[in-house]
């Protein structure tokens, strides 16, 4: 096992390179001003920068923003709407990237306290994307005296913002001579901006990589410093190409330097409420964690096995929920070989779920960085299983090495994992072969080709372009250049409103189709993750139960985002006595936290109904934007049938009992008539039945949600939330009436 | 190493300890804010909960306030500290003192006042 205390500091970087680097910036553009401290959870100030103009302007957020929209996601798509129009695409100058912390983001008592959301329009889905991140970039930038900052315009060349909150000062600077890859230019403004090694830890970096010019799977890299292993930490912001339009901005990186956190600059309403659950909480994890879920040794990867063992965990592009070989990557093999025990590893001061894991000093065998010893963080459980089983992989060093060279290039590993698997399925089915892929052999499991294909990614040359594309995209490609069948491609190209599935297979879950499906930006599980709930607890057994379940669950985890929350603490751990609660799917004692910590903050008391309401107003505001890019009805929440059944001959037979048995059970045949189908009658009535249990679940989840049967936001219901804003009303009053 | 120990059958239950502890960093009588503490058990003993100087809230402190000096006593840098409660919340002994008027925990630093206070010897300073 390696233990904190004996993995080695991490070496220094080289200053004197660092300062030639910094000798060759060129200011374009720097502006004083004065910090507004924090009240009560808000600056009430927006710090808005078009970088065609190099201009800086801070404004203040009206109160009726803050009443709607609450602050962190909301903030972020309140300003994304208007700097946008009907015809905005993502590479349009007027996109923006918005962020923002949220008003309980930056108290160090309670864990998951740090994230920071961001939002912009997708080039995987031309609609919003939001992705919530930990790192200390959103908690320094509402010290510096930000909610939320607005990123807009294009840079003609590559640019950094640094923001100083101490010294008050925000510049625009061309850096032409720092690297791409994150895990390097982290570093490398970290030390540039630190007055000393002390200082490091207050300066935070948020930058892509080197293949974010031209990948559509791009993220953004969020750092912090970790102190005690001397090296700067990478947490992402995954999902949605984000990273590709800031690479398209020409922003190379945003740095933001803050001395001085302490456990009240918010300057909260009650710190002494901050203090009670925080400690509570801790206490918590101290005596539970081990007894759980074991967050604090294995990070979120501890759940690889559990998923395996309850036919969840996608694998060979979620043909199938398990792998034999799934030991190769169970938690006591994370815990004892890979992951550095005993470390300090929250993405924000007083997170003690602790879950950002790392494997130190850990050899890579190939690529730029080949024979060097680098920091991997992670893996977190997307990762591992996208990245692997989905590909057919179950190596550990393996995934580790993919997991930091999608890292650092800045891709995705959720969108990289799930396309990969799909070109692998391509290549299975002869749709890709060694001539159209300039070589690589896509073989399940063969890690060799993954990775080079990865490498050519990043440097933009071979197949890696086909790859940097992104499923939807792809599958146009394949049947473009008479490759392959688009029916065929569209059942198991595992995307939808052209982003990637992240890795659960929700084959078997209707609760989680819906979950997937009827999300506002496309198939993550953070809105409405009930597979667990669904298939491994069953806690939502009924159809109408599943029906409610999404209906409320998309809403209550909005509210992390408007928050600046992580949802992990809530129930990634839970009270000793939550099964005896009326509700222990909702952990209520840890509900009532979150709304302690809101009043707590901010001074007004909520209650759960309050809640969920600041969250469908928020919910309810994109989906209409959705629907103003032309993507957010009904049509759009269709899901690829891989994701509901079988679609494959072996796919059937891997469950045969199960869906035979179904086709009695819930389509009504006699076992009888079972017996003398063919295989393909079987699959076909399956399938007819599948897809039509996801239709009536969309009709039973529309109405609940206030929404008619084409998926569009009523006008009474805007008015109930306080939602019927003129310009939301000018979206969906035509579409009343419109039939799906 | 410097720390306390402690031989429980000594102690009388009068919290002269505590009240010493409580004085000395925060000006009151308050046996929430010592660093050592009493509790009756039912059989008429006392149990005392002293550091260890054991170091688990230096190791989950995530920005290393917490080091040990050349005695081998781990010292809290309020300076430094951004008052996150993990290391109180992780305490085995619960002996860490955090109270809502001031922003940062403080823990024992061996200094032997309790030790001078109590007038029986359950308590004393070792250094190993
Ligand atoms: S639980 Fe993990 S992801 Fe969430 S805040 Fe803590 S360290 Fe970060
Ligand atoms: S305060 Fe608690 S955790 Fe820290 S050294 Fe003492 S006994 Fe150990
Ligand atoms: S309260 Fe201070 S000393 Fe304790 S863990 Fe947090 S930062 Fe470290």
């Amino acid at each position: 096992m390696i233990q904190m205390c004996n993995v080695p500091r991490y070496a220094d970087a080289d200053m004197a390179e660092i300062q030639k680097m910094r000798e060759a910036h060129q200011v374009l553009k720097h502006v004083d001003y004065e910090p507004k401290d924090l009240y009560h959870g808000y600056t009430d100030k927006r710090l808005r920068i078009d970088l065609s103009a190099n201009s800086v302007e801070i404004l203040d957020i009206p109160q009726e923003v803050k009443e709607k929209f609450v602050g962190g996601k909301g903030y972020c798509l309140r300003y994304l709407w208007d700097a946008t129009n009907p015809e905005t695409k993502w590479d349009s100058p007027e996109n923006a990237i918005t962020m923002s912390a949220g008003p309980i983001a930056g108290i160090t008592q309670y864990a998951g306290t740090g994230k920071c959301l961001v939002c912009t329009i997708s080039p995987m889905t031309d609609i919003p994307i939001d992705s919530n991140v930990g790192g200390y970039f959103g908690p320094f930038l509402k010290f510096s005296g930000f909610d939320v900052l607005e990123l807009t315009g294009k840079a003609e060349e590559d640019v950094i913002i640094v923001i100083d909150g101490n010294k008050g000062t925000i510049s625009i600077e061309k850096a032409p001579l720092e690297h791409k890859d994150a895990h390097v230019l982290g570093e490398e403004l970290t030390a540039m901006y630190a007055e000393d090694e002390k200082d490091r830890k207050n300066v935070a970096v948020v930058c892509s990589g080197s293949a974010s010019e031209h990948c559509n799977l791009s993220m953004l890299n969020f750092t912090f410093y970790d102190p005690k292993r001397n090296v700067v930490r990478l947490k992402q912001a995954g999902r949605g190409g984000i990273g590709r339009v800031f690479a398209n901005k020409h922003v190379k990186a945003l740095v933001c330097r803050f001395k001085g956190v302490k456990a009240n600059l918010n300057h909260v309403y009650d710190i002494g409420i901050l203090n009670k659950d925080g400690l509570k909480f801790h206490r918590e994890i101290a005596t539970l964690d081990d007894k759980q879920n074991s967050m604090r040794k294995s990070g979120t990867a501890y759940s690889l096995r559990t998923l395996s063992d309850y036919d969840i965990l996608p694998t060979r592009n979620y043909k199938y929920g398990g792998t034999d070989k799934i030991d190769e990557m169970a938690p006591e093999v994370w815990q004892n070989q890979w992951l550095t025990q005993g470390g300090a590893d929250g993405c924000w001061y007083g997170c003690s779920m602790a879950c950002a894991k790392t494997a130190d000093h850990f050899l890579l065998k190939t690529g730029p960085y080949k024979g060097q010893r680098v920091c991997v963080d992670g893996p977190e459980y997307e990762s591992a299983a996208g990245l692997g089983p989905n590909c057919g992989i179950t190596d550990p060093q393996a995934i580790l090495e993919l997991n930091f060279y999608c890292d650092t290039y800045g891709v995705d590993t959720i969108s990289y994992g799930t396309m990969t698997a799909f070109l692998m399925e391509c290549y299975e089915n002869g749709i890709l072969n060694k001539e159209r892929t300039g070589g690589l052999e896509l073989e399940w499991g063969n890690i060799e080709a993954d990775l080079e294909m990865l490498h050519l990614m990043a440097r933009n040359e071979g197949f890696g372009k086909i790859a940097a594309l992104g499923s939807h995209k792809q599958k146009e490609y394949f049947a473009k250049m008479g490759w392959g069948d688009m029916a065929f491609m569209n059942d198991i190209a595992m995307e939808q409103k052209g982003l990637e599935y992240s890795e659960y297979s929700s084959k078997e879950s209707l609760a989680q189709q819906g979950g997937y499906g009827l999300t506002n930006k496309g198939p993550q599980h953070d809105e409405a993750w009930l597979i667990f709930m669904d298939q491994v607890n069953n806690q939502i057994p009924t159809f109408e139960d599943k029906a409610e379940a999404l209906y409320y669950y998309p809403m209550f985890r909005t509210w992390f985002g408007l928050l600046g929350l992580c949802k992990l603490p809530w129930n990634d751990i839970v009270p000793a006595d939550n099964s005896l609660t009326d509700e222990p799917a909702k952990v209520p004692e840890h509900v009532d936290n979150y709304l302690d910590l809101f009043y707590g903050v901010t001074g007004v008391r909520i209650d759960r109904d309050d809640m969920i309401r600041q969250s469908e107003r928020v919910y309810n505001f994109q989906r209409i934007f959705n629907i103003r890019l032309g993507k957010g009805l009904r049509k759009n929440d269709a899901i690829p049938y891989r994701s509901q059944g079988p679609v494959t001959e072996e796919e059937y037979l891997s469950r045969q009992e199960r869906y035979d048995g179904q086709l009695v059970e819930q389509v009504g045949l006699t076992p009888e008539q079972v017996k003398n189908m063919s295989l393909q009658e079987k699959m076909a009535a399956t399938r007819k039945h599948r897809e039509a249990e996801y239709e009536r679940l969309i009709d039973a989840v529309y109405p609940k949600r206030g929404w008619t049967l084409n998926g569009v936001p009523t006008v009474a219901h805007l008015k109930e939330l306080g939602m019927d804003l003129p310009e939301l009303l000018a979206v969906v009053e035509p579409l009343q009436d419109a039939q799906p | 190493m410097k720390r306390l120990e402690k031989d429980e059958s000594l102690c009388i239950g009068c919290r002269q300890c505590e009240e010493a502890c409580s004085q000395a960093f925060y000006k009151v009588s308050d046996p929430a804010k010592s660093c050592i503490r009493i509790t009756d058990r039912e059989d008429g003993t006392h149990a005392i909960a002293v550091c260890t100087q054991c170091g688990k809230c230096a190791e989950v402190c995530n920005t290393g306030v917490i080091t040990q000096d050349a005695k081998g006593v781990y010292r809290l840098n309020k300076k430094e500290c951004a008052g996150c409660l993990m290391c109180v919340g992780f305490c085995p002994e619960n002996v860490m003192v955090q109270c809502d008027d001031y922003l940062e925990p403080s823990k024992c630093t061996a200094c032997g006042l309790c030790v001078k206070a109590c007038p029986t010897g359950p308590i004393r300073i070792v250094e190993e």
